[in-house]
């Protein structure tokens, strides 16, 4: 076979990676390269330095380090028993292709996974070898994501802790019994024991010695996960539970939902469909209820008959309409809590109002010009001048929401 | 009638310079007219003004707010601050009234200029223009931003792109970065910028990322709007992409699964050879426990923890089940009440490494909530399911004596549900009639908010231990009579 062209490699290595959701460079140490011997910065928060046409951002170079591998799960594209093309990367092309399109401002970083070839450990410590030259040799000091193996020996987590601005280790399916039958190599015990490892190694990083010094940081950006979504059969509800199971356990900064997509070469086992991306969006906005909003689990799933979230509707309005007796609420008066709850109502609007309202009494335009969906919003608010009237028990008021319905396709 | 025509570069220090005298002078803002940006670098043609600028303060949020909308293009940003900041003088809330019209309005424009700014940062695209003598490489770009954001997001390049040198050319202001100095320009023409090769990787990156499975092309103009296209090397793929993409993903479903190649019987060869560094510790039983699944507890905790110690000590400890640190850690008591115990052993001189330790329950029962587990007491059911493990590792080890640590370990132990108070420095008889010295657990005794009563129970703990201590250094036979009197 002839040498490969670094861009035969690229095309094949991207196109692996690209099933993998995570994508942030945000909430890491800030730092820049502003003494002149080094390359790159980070702010804190994310940039995104292009989208793709699947509306997904693309803000680091996600690519394998190589597409072999000697696990075979079914989901995977990469799978051993898949007939894809197979390429490696050495460690310099990756650490000159990052260090390429950094310093031509089209990415934020790298991150870096990989099949695994010969065994965890040696994995591993390939993609250690590519952090470590780019932060020592390049002096390289933008964001890199490394994806953790969850069998490889503690010492080279320990390592590529201290390297990356984030580690990884995907759940790959909601429950321990999907993983053993789509995923036979994996362990679920093995992952959780992982990420566990991840979490006290980042704690005890955060200690101050004796002396008041402060070890050096682990994983500054935390760690996070993803969950293939509609492989198998598991409901929204046990989804959402094993999402927070993983966030209290392990301090998770992200749980990623990954609509499970067709793959070339697909396994016979898996639903080649269309990708559910209407239900991978619902569960994205039930996780940001239960993070930031203070809702509880059974709160969101609780009242649906079948475990799954309401497609047509989000779930915070379904929730609404299931608890209409709380409604309208006032805005000028509400606690905190429940103006959270009002339908449309976002962390930032809230802040909005209580800010205002101590001052004065708010009033139906107030709220439009704080950016406020009120389309949605003024069936389940009162406030000066304004009362929803009959329309907060409206029979009708969840078709004014919910999308008309769709003819069935013919063909 | 004052009108003020500002500078284009430095047009945020020279707005407040302007505001800043205007409001000492108490000139009413219907009195002023603010021209858009010139070339000139004149201020006022209104010579009566006080040409020094006074001191006035103002809200720190009105500042970022103002440094903000100064470089929006809008004509009318300079009157709209001013007319504002007149009316916050009066009112200083004004600031946090979000449904104020005016403040609306700045607000707006400052998300304008915000979003333009990050789009900068996004978007700008450098190519390699050479590399000098010393080996410092050059890189050049041209951009059409929408606001004039080139000056308060020059900076951000500044901190990221320092070893190099860099040039951002725009219709409007241009940014210049050379050996560490960083200047403007305005007004440049377009440069000749020469051809790059990583452009053509950074575009078979673009084309290979993208899953022709999930097309959402509106998502991708929302945030990666049309206007910025034309200076991206990558948007040139994108109506192939989208055109092709219903077509692929019909291929992909289409496609029958083909056979495994040949190498899969030798890759599973490999893959049934390796080792984890992760297991290999402990015997039949500990793996057992750790594939547990007899109840539902495993389903939700890391991984069981089993007992820790030679198997030929003569003292078991029990304490009820691991906490978050012990699920975490997949070792016994090395959490908060873990920690206390070990404090109160030392003192008595019971050396735990010389003891079996372990818990009534192997898995980590818990509510989880935000970002913590709340700890749930096991119930009957699920201890009596673990108590099958207890049960083998007091087969295994043996011990002469068990401490009881808890309700949820005396139970398990002796079978009685009793309160501790009274049971507590007693022995009572275990499985296969080994004595068990019940006491409480220390988690109960770091709960305690009464002062005296924490001390009270602590000292009963702590004579507890210490009898379990001279046990195990004696190999004695311990008399309850003696420890309660203790």
């Amino acid at each position: 076979m002839a040498k490969m062209t670094i861009e035969q490699k690229l095309a094949i290595l991207s196109d692996a990676a690209k099933y993998d959701a995570s994508c942030a460079s945000s909430g890491s140490d800030k730092r820049d390269s502003r003494a002149g011997k080094s390359l790159g910065s980070n702010e804190g928060s994310g940039i995104c330095h292009a989208y793709a046409p699947d509306g997904r951002c693309i803000s680091l170079l996600k690519i394998l380090m190589t597409n072999f591998c000697i696990y075979d799960c079914s989901y995977c594209i990469n799978r051993s028993s898949s007939n894809v093309a197979r390429a490696r990367f050495s460690v310099d092309e990756v650490v000159q292709l990052t260090v390429e399109f950094y310093r031509r401002n089209y990415i934020e970083g790298l991150f870096l996974s990989s099949g695994i070839i010969r065994s965890p450990d040696a994995t591993m410590l390939d993609m250690v070898r590519i952090a470590r030259k780019l932060r020592h040799v390049e002096n390289f000091r933008g964001y890199i994501h490394l994806k953790t193996i969850p069998d490889a020996a503690p010492e080279l987590i320990a390592e590529a802790g201290l390297l990356a601005d984030r580690l990884s280790i995907n759940v790959e399916m909601p429950t321990d019994a999907s993983v053993k039958q789509y995923a036979p190599e994996k362990s679920p015990q093995q992952i959780r024991r992982a990420m566990a490892d991840v979490r006290l190694r980042k704690e005890s990083a955060g200690d101050r010695s004796f002396s008041g010094k402060r070890p050096p940081r682990f994983a500054p950006a935390g760690q996070s996960t993803q969950m293939i979504i509609g492989a198998d059969a598991s409901t929204d509800t046990t989804v959402l539970h094993q999402s927070t199971r993983l966030y209290s356990g392990y301090r998770l900064k992200r749980v990623y939902y990954s609509a499970f997509s067709p793959i070339p070469d697909a396994s016979a086992r898996l639903p080649l469909i269309s990708p559910p991306l209407q239900r991978e969006h619902r569960l994205y906005q039930a996780d940001w209820l239960l993070r930031f909003y203070g809702f509880e689990l059974n709160e969101i799933t609780g009242h649906r008959p079948d475990g799954n979230l309401d497609l047509d509707i989000d779930p915070k309005l379904a929730w609404a309409l299931a608890h209409r007796d709380l409604f309208p609420v006032d805005i000028n008066r509400a606690p905190r809590e429940l103006l959270l709850r009002v339908p449309g109502f976002g962390t930032k609007t809230v802040k909005r109002v209580l800010g205002t309202r101590r001052h004065r009494t708010l009033r139906y335009d107030d709220l439009v010009r704080m950016g406020a969906p009120m389309k949605k919003a003024r069936a389940f608010v009162t406030c000066a001048g304004w009362t929803p009237g009959g329309l907060t028990d409206s029979e009708n008021l969840r078709a004014r929401f919910a999308p008309p319905p769709e003819q069935m396709s013919l063909f | 009638m004052p009108h003020v025509v500002l500078p284009r570069i430095g047009t945020d220090t020279a707005w407040r310079d302007a505001a800043r005298c205007f409001l000492a002078a108490s000139v009413p803002p219907d009195r002023i007219t603010w021209g858009d940006t010139s070339g000139q670098k004149g201020l006022f043609d209104d010579p009566a003004l006080p040409s020094a600028p006074t001191a006035v303060t103002v809200p720190r949020a009105f500042l970022s707010m103002a440094n903000c909308v100064v470089w929006h293009s809008d004509p009318s940003r300079f009157a709209r601050l001013y007319s504002f900041l007149w009316r916050l003088k009066q009112h200083p809330h004004l600031m946090s009234d979000r449904g104020d019209a005016e403040l609306a309005r700045l607000r707006h424009m400052e998300k304008n200029v915000r979003r333009c700014q990050h789009k900068m940062k996004a978007f700008v695209r450098f190519r390699d223009t050479g590399t000098d003598s010393s080996g410092r490489r050059s890189f050049a770009a041209w951009f059409e931003p929408t606001h004039h954001t080139v000056e308060p997001t020059a900076q951000f390049f500044v901190r990221r792109f320092a070893d190099m040198d860099w040039q951002i050319v725009t219709p409007d202001i241009s940014a210049f970065f050379q050996n560490g100095q960083l200047h403007f320009k305005q007004d440049l023409e377009r440069p000749d910028l020469p051809e790059d090769a990583s452009e053509a990787l950074w575009v078979t990156y673009f084309r290979n990322i993208f899953n022709p499975a999930r097309l959402k092309v509106q998502a991708m103009k929302s945030e990666m709007p049309q206007k910025y296209w034309k200076n991206l090397p990558e948007a040139a793929a994108i109506s192939e992409l989208v055109s092709a993409a219903p077509a692929r993903a019909r291929e992909m479903a289409r496609n029958a699964p083909t056979l495994p190649p040949a190498r899969v019987a030798s890759i599973r060869a490999q893959q049934s050879a390796n080792t984890s560094a992760w297991t290999g510790d402990g015997g039949e039983l500990e793996d057992a426990i750790r594939a547990c699944d007899r109840c539902a507890l495993h389903k939700n905790a890391t991984q069981a923890v089993v007992g820790v110690g030679p198997r030929q000590a003569n003292l078991m400890i029990v304490g009820e089940q691991p906490g978050d640190a012990e699920d975490l850690s997949g070792l016994p008591f090395v959490g908060p009440a873990g920690k206390l115990f070990d404090e109160i052993a030392v003192q008595v001189g019971l050396d735990r490494n010389k003891a079996f330790v372990t818990n009534a329950v192997k898995h980590f029962k818990f509510l989880p909530r935000g970002r913590k587990r709340i700890h749930q007491r096991p119930d009957a059911g699920e201890t009596e399911h673990c108590k099958w493990w207890l049960d083998a590792e007091l087969r295994a080890v043996r011990p002469s004596l068990v401490l009881a640590m808890g309700s949820t370990a005396a139970f398990s132990l002796t079978g009685n549900k009793r309160g501790l108070k009274e049971r507590r420095g007693t022995i009572e008889s275990g499985p296969g009639c080994v004595s068990v010295l019940i006491t409480y657990h220390p988690a109960y005794l770091l709960h305690l908010q009464d002062p005296a009563t924490r001390a009270a129970a602590t000292a009963a703990f702590r004579t507890d231990l210490q009898a379990a201590a001279a046990f195990a250094s004696s190999e004695g036979v311990v008399d309850a009579k003696e420890i309660r009197s203790v």
